[in-house]
């Protein structure tokens, strides 16, 4: 540990990566509130997986920055204890992919607990972990399973993409009263940005639309965001005018955002990291259809992943993948 | 005692945390009486007993429905753990916790309501049989996962350990939940950070229709307990006395800080898995075996011997207790249905209150 040094906040210009920027807000909130505490594999004396949480174990002590055994089942169930309890437990899964060991916990208690309860109990917790691919990491590190999740009545589910997000993100989500699960995009660790001084928190009920446009509406979240963009920026010198609507929040949906923004401009092309069949993507397109049907010049058109476990070999997982080329083929394809 | 558990006797330590001291099961004597006491062991379990034979008329009308699991039998262990729990603990329970949730103080009335889907049930209707919870009185359910509420378990453990609050966490589960990952996971992560659980096996020797010695390959499970580093005995679980004497010392040993225990109550159920079971895998001998065994029986008749207890005695206590359930019974018929409006409420809790 010794000779690992602490990466904080660059100090000379406002940069900051989007893995400081979740550290800072973790930071927040285990300054702030002595019920918030952080558990985990490797949270600790490693410092998170991805590194998010170096050098909290130092400043806050085992007692809140508390390593776990491989026991994913165990950790988030005692979260959901410890929340049900009046803390408010911060639960960091290594992967999504390993969250799976731990499903029953989400499902079965921490989202239907105040229901089955009659509204006697709240699990007041928030669980962090690692979604999607692009970093070779192959079929069992790499899936987009946040859609599975923003399928359960119960949970709220999150994908900050910028670093403003990162650092704001936790707090709103500490203070919703029901259990939040926040998918951080694997490939938007080392992403830098200037955080905006005037961005204090994060409204969890919105979409944020990133970038404006009139001509087709662009939907994507976590990953994808930054994709979407460069898609944006390319179709810009086409004459084509995008805009991108960043869901961040993937439960509940924000559907006033996005079916407002396709009322104006008439075509929709949604973006998922997650496979097409069943997707989050499919249930946008669906809400679209009820809602704006009659405002639609075009087919909507999706740009998920292919119908693969992800691939290792880099130039089979690219194409695995949601792609700005993509985006920018599919939005010509409702435009024209 | 029918053979298949073997030699069972409460306060024997079968095994020993090789890091933590283990408790000593020496109980601490309750303050009543031992004649008031015994009457008021006799009344908690002959209550259960008469609930359930109740539900059981209850579902053939159709009054009740859903999965329905009967705890008959196993009345012994609810009472007699109950006796070295108080308000501050906590308790976790599975499907089969009629006799948990009365033993903890959940009121007959409540109880009932939530088995005929009423807004006065202790879930309001949400619930039924297998979900009965009560916030305030520390109940936390009704966990119909096998093996499911054990982390949650860990979790309320943690909290009061790290707030520094004297509680104990009571985690009822049965030996087929033994054989879950979610066991094996908590077991390790309340030893490894010494969480004040009690882990209560209820070992009926059967989960579903599979047999104990068909579902483990070591059957002791008090020993494969031990082996996590926790403190765990045997305990004949059809004796109230034997139960109630082991779980003072593990709750007494749990709250001094001595991390958690383990208790394997040796019980039977004698009705089916649950209302649907036909009960096609273990004889009628069996069965009637373990009967001559029962744990109410069993007190009464030992109240009886040493003078505590006779006809008249045991017939108003019966009176009394049916009387409790006519009660109950009559006011779930008359409670209101949950208005259909309300199908939404609950399931998040933007506008309700979180727990603080
Ligand atoms: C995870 C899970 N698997 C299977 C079931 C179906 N099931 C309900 S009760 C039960 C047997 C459990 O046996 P045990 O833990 O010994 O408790 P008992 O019913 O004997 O009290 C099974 C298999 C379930 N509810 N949950
Ligand atoms: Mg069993």
């Amino acid at each position: 540990m010794s000779t690992r040094t602490r990466p904080r906040a660059h100090p000379d210009d406002a940069t900051t990566t989007y893995r400081e920027a979740l550290r800072e807000g973790l930071r927040e909130a285990l300054t702030s509130d002595d019920r918030v505490f952080l558990m985990g594999e490797d949270v600790g004396r490693y410092g998170g997986c991805f590194g998010v949480s170096l050098g909290l174990l130092e400043e806050f002590g085992p007692e809140r920055v508390r390593d776990t055994p491989l026991s994913e089942s165990a950790f988030v169930g005692a979260g959901i204890g410890a929340a049900l309890a009046g803390m408010r437990p911060v639960v960091e899964i290594m992967t999504v992919n390993f969250s799976l060991l731990a499903l029953d916990q989400i499902l079965n208690n921490a989202a239907t607990l105040r229901h089955m309860s009659g509204g006697q109990l709240g699990v007041p917790l928030v669980i962090r972990m690692t979604t999607g691919a692009g970093r070779q990491l192959a079929a069992q590190h790499s899936h987009s399973l946040e859609g599975w999740y923003a399928h359960i009545p119960g949970l709220r589910v999150l994908a900050p993409a910028t670093v403003d997000d990162a650092r704001h993100v936790l707090a709103a989500a500490l203070a919703d009263p029901d259990p939040v699960l926040l998918f951080e995009h694997g490939s938007l660790y080392n992403a830098a940005g200037m955080l905006d001084p005037a961005v204090h928190d994060v409204d969890l009920d919105s979409a944020a639309v990133r970038r404006e446009g009139a001509d087709v509406t662009v939907v994507a979240y976590g990953g994808c965001v930054s994709k979407a963009l460069e898609a944006a920026e390319a179709l810009a010198e086409e004459g084509i005018s995008a805009e991108v609507i960043d869901l961040r929040t993937l439960r509940p949906l924000d559907d006033a955002t996005v079916v407002g923004s396709v009322r104006r401009t008439h075509r929709a092309v949604l973006v998922d990291e997650g496979w097409r069949s069943g997707s989050l993507s499919a249930e946008i397109e669906s809400r679209i259809c009820e809602q704006a049907f009659f405002d639609l010049d075009a087919p909507v058109e999706r740009v998920c992943s292919a119908e693969v476990p992800i691939p290792y070999a880099r130039r089979l997982e690219e194409a695995a993948l949601p792609q700005p080329a993509g985006i920018v083929a599919a939005a010509r394809r409702v435009v024209s | 005692m029918a053979t298949a558990h073997g030699d069972t006797s409460a306060g024997t330590p079968q095994a020993k945390g090789p890091r933590r001291a283990r408790g000593t099961a020496t109980a601490t004597p309750s303050r009543t009486p031992a004649s008031a006491h015994d009457l008021d062991l006799l009344r908690q379990m002959l209550l259960i007993r008469r609930f359930e034979e109740r539900c059981v008329e209850l579902y053939s009308a159709a009054a009740i429905r859903g999965f329905v699991h009967l705890y008959i039998g196993e009345e012994a262990v609810a009472v007699g753990v109950h006796q070295a729990l108080d308000e501050r603990d906590a308790v976790v329970s599975t499907y089969r916790e009629h006799g948990h949730a009365l033993a903890r103080g959940v009121p007959p009335e409540a109880v009932m309501a939530e088995m005929y889907g009423k807004t006065t049930g202790c879930s309001h209707g949400r619930g039924g049989s297998m979900h009965l919870f009560d916030a305030a009185r520390r109940f936390y359910g009704g966990n119909a996962i096998v093996g499911g509420g054990l982390p949650l378990a860990a979790g309320l453990a943690l909290a009061d350990r790290m707030r520094g609050e004297s509680r104990v966490t009571c985690c009822f589960f049965g030996d087929g939940a033994f054989a879950e990952g979610e066991f094996h996971e908590t077991a390790n992560l309340a030893a490894l950070w010494g969480l004040p659980v009690l882990f209560v096996c209820e070992n009926n020797l059967y989960a579903m229709g599979t047999a104990l010695v068909r579902e483990h390959a070591q059957t002791d499970l008090a020993m494969r307990a031990a082996s996590y580093g926790m403190a765990a005995w045997a305990v004949d679980g059809m004796d109230v006395h034997a139960v109630e004497k082991a779980a003072r010392g593990a709750v007494e040993s749990v709250r001094a800080g001595n991390g958690p225990h383990f208790l394997e109550m040796r019980t039977y159920r004698f009705r089916a898995h649950s209302m649907y079971d036909p009960d096609r895998y273990r004889s009628k001998g069996e069965i009637e075996e373990w009967k001559r065994h029962d744990p109410v029986t069993g007190l009464a008749d030992g109240m009886r011997a040493s003078g505590l207890l006779d006809d008249a005695a045991m017939e108003a206590l019966d009176h009394a207790v049916m009387e409790e359930i006519d009660r109950a019974v009559q006011t779930a018929e008359g409670a209101p249905e949950e208005a259909a409006e309300d199908l939404l409420l609950h399931v998040t809790g933007r506008h309700e209150e979180a727990p603080s």
